[in-house]
C-alpha cells in the first residue's frame, strides 16, 4: 500500500539554511545505531499504546479472534521459508498484493508473530489515504500500521531494528482486476529497496498465493470512488451488495506464504550506495521477477483454489 | 558546551511578563556566570525576580537596540512569540510575532556586541496533515503551506529568524520548537481542552500527540541559552500518546461527538455563536504530531518528565483547581518595591548568592 504521493525512497527536502549560525556549534545525530538508539524514547510499561500508536491489547484482541480465525480456519495458511527472516535487528519485507481490503498483511503479521522462532512483531506500512479517513486512521495504527514515509520505514528499520512489510505494487497491487491475478504489477520507484539499503538491513521478498481468489475484483466504480472519498470502490461477491460488512466477506480460498531468500544490502553496497538509481532499479526488478517466478511455480503445483 | 562552562554572559530576555520569560529569568538568576539579566515586555512579570532589572518597554527597535548597547548585552533570549491562539486575537499574535520578531531582529543587528540568539518557536512551524511522517525531524519542512494564520506568522517569523542568522554571522542562532506544553497556570487550547468534563474527539479518529511539561521548557531555554549550540533543537518530552491515552490518564470521559465530515464548517458556525475553537487544534485533533526530540538530547539535555508523566501532572493540577480558585496571586509586581529592594542602600545584601559583586558595576535602567 506504499503511497503515491510520498514514495519511499522520496528524500525529505531539507529546510533552508536557517542552522547556519557559524558562532554556534551545531549537533547532529549520530550515525551509528548504537548511539543513536540509547538517544531513543524511554519505554514506559504502563503505557497502553507505543510511540506510534500501535496497541498491544486491540491487536491482541483482535489476533485471538478475527486473526486466529481466518488464518487457522479460512484461509488455513501455510508458510515456508520462514527461516529467511533474521531472528533480531531491522528486515524490510516486499510482498505481493491483493484484494480490495487486502487480507494478505495481515496474514503475513500473524505468520510472524505465530510461526517465527523469535516471534517476531511486523509493522505494515499503509498509504497515508487511511490516516485521513475516520476509523481506519483509529483503527490501522492499533494493529500496526504506518503510514508509508520514508522517514518511518528508516526510524523503525534503522533505529528501532523492527520488521517492516511494504507492497510496492501500492494501491495498484489492490485496484487490479480478477482478469489480472498474479501477474505483477510495476514496483513503485524501487523507493523500498532504497530504504533497505539506507538502513542496511536485509530484504525478505514473499510470495504469497491466494488473496486474489479470497476477493475477487470484478469491477471498479470510478463514479460511486468519487462519491464516497474512497481510494477506489471494488465490486466484489459479496460488496457491496451486503453493505460496508460485505468488504470483510472473504472466499475461504487456501493460502500459502513463501518467504524468499533474503538480498543483503550490505553486500550490495549499504548506505553509500542507496543514491545509485541503477542499482536501486535493477535491485528492484530482479526482486519483482523472483516474486513473479515464484508465484509462477507456487501456482502450478495448486490443484485447488480452495484446498492448495 | 555544557551549562557548567563558566563564560560570563549578559543577557536580555523578551516577553518576561509571559510564563516563559518570567520563569527563565528567575532559572538564570541562579548561575553565577550570567552577570546581567534584563528583562523586557509591555506588561509586568508576575513572578517575584531577584536581580532581574525588567524595563517596560513595547517592541519599538531603536529603544530596544539602545538598552542592547547601553547594558552590553551578548546573548539574547526571545521567548514572546505567541504559539497558541487562546491567548491573543489573531491580529495581536501577528503583531507581536511577525512584526515583534522583526524589530528584535533589528535591534540585535545594530548592536555589535550580541554574539548569541535564542528563539523560541513552536511545533506548530511542522503543521499536522495527513502525509506527515510519524516524527518530525529539525531538517524537515512542512509539506503543505501553513493552513491556520496562527502557523502562517510562526513560519513567517522563524524565516526572519533563518535570514537573520545567514545575514549576520557574528551571531549564532539557536532555535527551540517546543511541543505543545502542558504545566499549572499555562493556558492553552489543549489545557482548556482537557479541562473540559467530557473532552471531544473527533468521530473516528484517535491523533497522536506529544507533548512537554513547562519545567522542560524552561530548562531546555536555560540550557540554549547558557550553551553555544547553534540550529534548530525540538524541545519534546519522550512518548507520543494518543489522544484516548491522554484522556484516560486524565480521568476524563472521552466524547466522539465532533462530525469527522464539515468540522471546519462547524467551527466556524460556533465562531458566530461565540465559542471561538482554536483552529490549530482541528488539525492536531485530527492527524496529531511527533517529534523526534533526540537532538537536543544529543546535545546533553535531559528532560524530566515524558509526556505521559507532563499529563499526569497536569491533571493532578485539575483535579486540584476548584479547590484553589479564588486564591490571591502569590506575587504581584510592584515597581517602587522593586527599585526599593534593587537600589536602596538600607537592603542588606550579604549572603544572597550571586549578588555580591554583580551589583558594582549595574546601573538602574529606566525604572
Amino acid at each position: 500500500m506504499a503511497s503515491d504521493r510520498t514514495p519511499l525512497g522520496a528524500t525529505v527536502e531539507p529546510a533552508a539554511e536557517e542552522d547556519q549560525g557559524p558562532p554556534g556549534t551545531e549537533v547532529a545525530l549520530p550515525a551509528e545505531p548504537e548511539a543513536r538508539r540509547a538517544l531513543m524514547p524511554a519505554i514506559e510499561p504502563e503505557r497502553l499504546v507505543n510511540d506510534w500508536g500501535r496497541s498491544e491489547r486491540v491487536e491482541g484482541a483482535i489476533d485471538r479472534t478475527l486473526y486466529e480465525f481466518f488464518y487457522r480456519y479460512w484461509f488455513r495458511v501455510e508458510v515456508e521459508g520462514i527461516e529467511n527472516v533474521p531472528d533480531r535487528g531491522g528486515a524490510l519485507l516486499v510482498s505481493n498484493h491483493a484484494g480490495a481490503l487486502p487480507p494478505d498483511a495481515a496474514m503475513i503479521a500473524k505468520a510472524l508473530r505465530d510461526e517465527h522462532p523469535a516471534s517476531r512483531r511486523l509493522y505494515i506500512t499503509v498509504e497515508h489515504f487511511f490516516k485521513g479517513y475516520p476509523g481506519f486512521s483509529m483503527l490501522l495504527p492499533k494493529v500496526g500500521g504506518v503510514a508509508a514515509h520514508p522517514a518511518n520505514v528508516h526510524r523503525l528499520l534503522y533505529d528501532e531494528g523492527e520488521c517492516v512489510l511494504v507492497f510496492p505494487e501500492g494501491r495498484k497491487g489492490t485496484e487490479k482486476l480478477f482478469k489480472d491475478r498474479y501477474k505483477l504489477r510495476r514496483f513503485g520507484r524501487g523507493g523500498f529497496v532504497r530504504a533497505a539499503m539506507r538502513a542496511e538491513v536485509p530484504l525478505v521478498p514473499i510470495a504469497l498465493v491466494g488473496a486474489e481468489e479470497a476477493m475477487p475484483v470484478f469491477a471498479q466504480v470510478g463514479l460511486l470512488r468519487k462519491l464516497t472519498g474512497l481510494i477506489y470502490f471494488p465490486v466484489t461477491p459479496t460488496f457491496p451488495w451486503l453493505g460496508p460488512l460485505g468488504i470483510l466477506a472473504y472466499l475461504p480460498a487456501k493460502f500459502k506464504i513463501r518467504f524468499l531468500e533474503p538480498i543483503d544490502t550490505v553486500a550490495l553496497g549499504g548506505r553509500e550506495a542507496a543514491d545509485d538509481r541503477a542499482l536501486v532499479q535493477t535491485v528492484a526488478q530482479e526482486i519483482r521477477a523472483r516474486i513473479q517466478e515464484n508465484l509462477h511455480d507456487m501456482l502450478a503445483e495448486r490443484r485447488s483454489v480452495w484446498f492448495g | 558546551m555544557s551549562a557548567e562552562e563558566p563564560t560570563a554572559r549578559r543577557v536580555l530576555v523578551t516577553g518576561l511578563a509571559t510564563t516563559w520569560g518570567g520563569q527563565l529569568a528567575r532559572a538564570l538568576e541562579s548561575h553565577p556566570q550570567v552577570e546581567a539579566i534584563i528583562g523586557i515586555d509591555s506588561s509586568e512579570p508576575r513572578v517575584e525576580l531577584e536581580r532581574t532589572e525588567f524595563v517596560k518597554v513595547s517592541n519599538r527597535h531603536s529603544l530596544l537596540a539602545r538598552i542592547l548597547r547601553a547594558a552590553e548585552i551578548d546573548t539574547v533570549v526571545d521567548v514572546r512569540l505567541a504559539v497558541n491562539s487562546v491567548a491573543m486575537t489573531p491580529a495581536e499574535a501577528h503583531e507581536n510575532n511577525v512584526i515583534g520578531t522583526m524589530s528584535i531582529l533589528a535591534a540585535c543587528q545594530e548592536s555589535d556586541c550580541v554574539r548569541r540568539l535564542v528563539f523560541k518557536s513552536s511545533a506548530h512551524y511542522y503543521g499536522s496533515e495527513q502525509d506527515d511522517p510519524a516524527f518530525f525531524t529539525e531538517d524537515m519542512r512542512r509539506p503543505h503551506r501553513p493552513r491556520t494564520r496562527l502557523e502562517r506568522d510562526i513560519v513567517e517569523a522563524e524565516g526572519l529568524v533563518a535570514e537573520f542568522a545567514h545575514t549576520t554571522p557574528r551571531v549564532g542562532v539557536a532555535v527551540a520548537r517546543c511541543a505543545n506544553v502542558l504545566g499549572p497556570g499555562l493556558d492553552t487550547a489543549f489545557t482548556r481542552l482537557f479541562a473540559l468534563p467530557l473532552v471531544p474527539m473527533i468521530l473516528g479518529f484517535d491523533p497522536r500527540l506529544q507533548f512537554v511539561h513547562q519545567d522542560d521548557v524552561v530548562r531546555a531555554l536555560e540550557f540554549l541559552t547558557l550553551s553555544d549550540l547553534g540550529g534548530t533543537y525540538n524541545v519534546a518530552a519522550d512518548g507520543v500518546l494518543a489522544l484516548s491515552e491522554v484522556i484516560s490518564l486524565l480521568g476524563k470521559r472521552p466524547a466522539p461527538v465532533v462530525p469527522p465530515v464539515g468540522t471546519g464548517l462547524l467551527a466556524s458556525a460556533l465562531r458566530v455563536v461565540g465559542v471561538r475553537v482554536p483552529e490549530e487544534l482541528l488539525n492536531l485533533l485530527r492527524f496529531g504530531r511527533g517529534l523526534d526530540n533526540r537532538k537536543l538530547k544529543a546535545a546533553g539535555f535531559t528532560y524530566t518528565h515524558t509526556s505521559r508523566e507532563a499529563v499526569q501532572r497536569l491533571g493532578e493540577h485539575l483535579r486540584l483547581e476548584p479547590v484553589r480558585r479564588g486564591l490571591e496571586p502569590a506575587y504581584t509586581y510592584e515597581r517602587e518595591v522593586e527599585a526599593f529592594l534593587r537600589w536602596s542602600p538600607y537592603v542588606r545584601r550579604e549572603g544572597r548568592g550571586g549578588r555580591e559583586g554583580v551589583e558594582a558595576d549595574h546601573e538602574p535602567l529606566g525604572i
